[in-house]
């Protein structure tokens, strides 16, 4: 067939200014102190929590386990460092809320001493299904961001005749490059996790797609991925958001995962860098998710690096081990500068889908007032999704939830890319996220009212039976009482007869 | 530190309203100089009134409304309408025009529907379009091209512009459209009609017609310019003035004594204006690359009927109008395709690939 283009067209997207030179070039740093006590959140990833198995007072030892799954869908956690267990409370969560979740805080004792770890001796020639029980009982999750089980993810590939496994080192983000660094200094044990996630889903074929603007990772994956022809390392334009792992996957193959369905329903699974080299940890070294590589930057971040991080370390810590100015800072923020949470406060702990801390000052922020939308569309032609965000948002305003689904409210995918172009300002994504939560509370109300009716129904149906059974009974007993009666009658007649012959 | 509870992005483009205005405005000031250069003081007093009254009307609505005005007139967008609503009169019109024009652009094309945004008609051509319907006259006066040197001083320009002084008979004449419109009526054929035109004095603007919309390269290198800077998308300039060219070239071919070939359209009137700086407004096309596509297709379809077979020599302001109503159409049945559906909406089925 002839093709014009090699891949199909981009839509959509950005060229945000990238802010990845000042990181990208240091080594990861792993001279973090031990942090006097760890805070770790029993739920750090989708699912449901996990459930403490220790107590207060317990000594632990470096990944053990702390908390066990529950269900299908949820990940352990365990001890990044070992002490002992000083309380589970409940403790602000690293979430824009800065709610208080189920904590396990350990006040660790220095020593640093490892748990037994169970180390197969050739972790390639494991049975599919005992992979997958290693990446689970390891607690690995997505460390893109989303944070799904990847044991469930690797399952359900399993089911699903996988053909491609696509690794997503797009990091399209600015400002983060932990993915990057990752990939140019442990190539090699990423290709080895990608090895363990293709047998894990009896899947021939990977693919890793990393963004043109990180050339030495590049570099090093192509190198690592040499004895391995099936393993395929591409390189995708920079243009955030190349990291959404659809847009990648119809880049690199031109398939499209359908709206209603998952990567899985056209025999693709994707997982991030970061997720292989974690699968590669659990299996190979028997070693759970404890830690995890996370950017510092931002202009009020003295020294801006990459840095190796126990999970449940506060970010306070961080900051202050990068020579963050706390004064200058007028946001913090956990993850990239588009899609990251605003944090309110330091003190909160860094979880596994901490991959950057930002600091950034007011200068960096550009925050502008907002204006009125001139439908310039810059909007329409920056939505990688292509939806129309100016006429969805303006539904919005007015209040019209149910005009903005027909819009296509439910394929946002919150990128930013829309307010981020927006010359008014407008914040776009703000519009979605509150449609979305407010969609989803009237949907909890109808639901609740829904059976609020069931359950006054039932009641209803249950006074009425127990009415008419009482009605039943009180017949019953009045015929009871009337046979009765007229038995009685007809005795008396009886004797009244015989009284009557005797006189007779 | 914020604790406002903010949704990402964090970050921005730098790219805000005053900036798209101002350079909109850069963009044109090329051409409007051209306009003052050729046809003198009148023509600058005039721009001036009219610029002036926008932005005085602007703060008047603005005031009404009880909105802060400082910040809304300072994004230019009230300069701008004044500034193409100048563009688009007889030089040598009295200043009341230009008042009048600017009234309707601020108030009635814009400030009624709810201001900066919320317009359903392009302002500055609504404005055209009432003034030439209201006073005929006045919107026809076209003058001879009158440098600042040759023409009248800037005293008695004063008198042209302020007093109403009418320009003496052999001072004005007709635009070629105009020209060539009141020759067919006439019976005459077109090679004849365009005796005394040249495609290179029209090219640069050295000719008779609006204030700043003589100019066909320097209107052209403007919206170019604007192109470039990513202000405009291409989509309604290629397919308006394609469609302008293309129609002409047929009819052309078919006829050339009764219809004006591609050339002398793209060279007259108000047309590259149009299609780069009006056509392309943003409040009032298309969201859509396609939806764009198809506007501009319908304003050069438009244009072309109506210069050639309307009563009008020039009918871009009608056509502009009439595809702005159309618009609320064109968004509303052409969006673009979600990733992951079809373009009827629903998801992409994959049972039969």
């Amino acid at each position: 067939m002839f093709v014009l283009f090699e891949h199909p067209r981009l839509r959509g997207g950005i060229h945000a200014e990238e802010h990845k030179s000042g990181t990208s070039g240091k080594p990861i740093a792993s001279g973090l102190p031990l942090p006097k006590k760890l805070y770790i959140p029993v739920q750090q990833h989708v699912g449901k929590a996990a459930e403490p198995v220790v107590k207060v007072g317990d000594p632990v030892l470096k990944g053990q386990l702390l908390a066990h799954s529950q269900g299908t869908i949820s990940a352990p956690v365990h001890a990044p460092s070992s002490g002992t267990i000083l309380d589970v409370l409940d403790y602000p969560a690293p979430h824009p809320s800065a709610l208080p979740i189920r904590t396990i805080v350990i006040e660790t004792d220095g020593l640093d001493r490892w748990s037994e770890l169970s180390v197969p001796d050739d972790p390639f020639a494991l049975d599919p299904e005992e992979i997958c029980l290693r990446v689970g009982a390891a607690g690995v999750v997505g460390l893109g961001g989303a944070v799904f089980p990847s044991a469930v993810k690797l399952g359900l590939g399993r089911k699903n005749k996988i053909h491609t496994l696509l690794i997503n080192g797009g990091e399209c983000e600015p400002f983060l490059t932990c993915d990057d660094r990752l990939m140019q200094e442990r190539a090699g044990h990423i290709v080895a996790g990608i090895r363990l996630m293709l047998r894990g889903m009896d899947a021939p074929d990977a693919l890793v797609g990393i963004e043109d603007n990180k050339p030495e990772a590049f570099g090093a994956m192509l190198k690592a991925c040499l004895p391995f022809p099936h393993i395929r390392v591409e390189q995708v334009p920079t243009r955030y958001p190349m990291g959404w792992d659809r847009q990648m996957l119809r880049y690199l193959t031109g398939w499209e995962i359908p709206a209603d369905g998952r990567a899985t329903d056209i025999g693709v699974v994707i997982h991030n860098v970061a997720t292989a080299y974690a699968v590669y940890r659990a299996v190979c070294l028997g070693q759970p998710l404890i830690s995890r590589i996370v950017t510092v930057a931002g202009d009020t971040v003295g020294n801006a690096q990459n840095v190796e991080v126990l999970l449940g370390t506060l970010i306070a810590e961080v900051l202050a081990y990068c020579k963050v100015e706390p004064k200058r800072v007028a946001r913090l923020i956990m993850g990239g500068p588009m899609m990251g949470d605003v944090l309110p406060r330091a003190d909160v702990p860094v979880v596994k889908a901490c991959g950057g801390i930002l600091a950034l000052s007011a200068e960096q922020l550009h925050e502008a007032d907002v204006k009125p939308c001139i439908r310039c569309s810059s909007c329409v032609s920056a939505c990688p999704a292509g939806l129309l965000p100016l006429e969805m948002a303006s539904r919005i305003r007015a209040n019209q939830l149910d005009a903005a689904v027909d819009l296509g409210l439910k394929d946002c995918i919150s990128c930013g890319s829309c307010s981020y172009v927006c010359p008014s300002n407008i914040p776009l994504v703000h519009y979605f996220k509150y449609a979305s939560g407010e969609l989803y509370k009237r949907q909890q109300m109808e639901h609740k009212s829904a059976q609020t009716k069931r359950l006054v129904e039932d009641r209803n149906r249950r006074l009425e039976k127990i009415r008419l059974e009482a009605e039943a009974e009180a017949q019953r007993v009045a015929e009871a009482r009337a046979a009765r009666a007229r038995q009685n009658a007809a005795g008396g007649q009886a004797q009244q007869a015989a009284v009557a012959g005797e006189n007779a | 530190m914020s604790t406002k509870p903010v949704s990402g992005p964090h970050v921005a483009a730098a790219h805000n309203i005053d900036g798209i205005m101002r350079k909109v405005i850069i963009a044109l000031l090329p051409a409007a100089g051209f306009g003052v250069l050729i046809f003198g003081w009148p023509a600058l007093y005039l721009a001036v009134v009219t610029v002036a009254s926008a932005v005085l009307f602007e703060a008047f609505c603005l005031k009404i409304k009880g909105a802060e005005a400082l910040p809304y007139l300072c994004d230019g967008s009230a300069i701008l309408t004044g500034l193409l609503v100048a563009m688009t009169l007889p030089p040598w019109a009295p200043w009341w025009i230009g008042v009048v024009g600017s009234g309707i652009a601020i108030v009635l094309g814009k400030q009624v529907y709810g201001g900066l945004g919320q317009n359903l008609f392009n302002p500055a051509m609504l404005a055209r379009v009432a003034l030439l319907i209201s006073f005929p006259i006045e919107m026809t006066a076209w003058v001879n091209v009158s440098p600042p040197l040759t023409g009248p001083g800037p005293t008695d320009s004063f008198s042209i512009t302020f007093s109403g002084a009418a320009p003496a008979d052999g001072m004005t004449g007709a635009t070629t459209l105009g020209a060539v419109k009141t020759g067919f009526t006439q019976n005459q054929t077109l090679p004849r009609l365009l005796d005394d035109y040249s495609g290179f004095l029209a090219l640069i603007g050295w000719e008779r017609g609006s204030l700043g919309e003589t100019s066909t390269l320097l209107l052209l290198l403007g919206g170019l310019w604007l192109l470039r800077q990513g202000i405009i998308q291409w989509m309604i300039p290629v397919s308006l003035l394609g469609t302008v060219a293309c129609l002409a070239l047929a009819f052309h071919l078919i006829d050339s004594q009764q219809y004006l070939g591609p050339w002398v359209h793209l060279n007259s009137g108000a047309l590259m204006l149009v299609a780069f700086f009006i056509a392309t407004d943003y409040v009032t096309s298309p969201n859509t690359p396609l939806g764009q596509l198809l506007f501009g297709a319908g304003c050069g379809g438009l244009i072309f009927v109506i210069r050639t077979f309307g009563s009008y020599p020039e009918g871009t302001g009608f056509a502009v109008l009439l595809m702005n109503a159309a618009t609320p159409l064109i968004d509303h049945y052409i969006r673009p395709r979600i990733y992951g559906r079809y373009r009827n909406g629903k998801p992409i089925d994959i049972s039969h690939p």
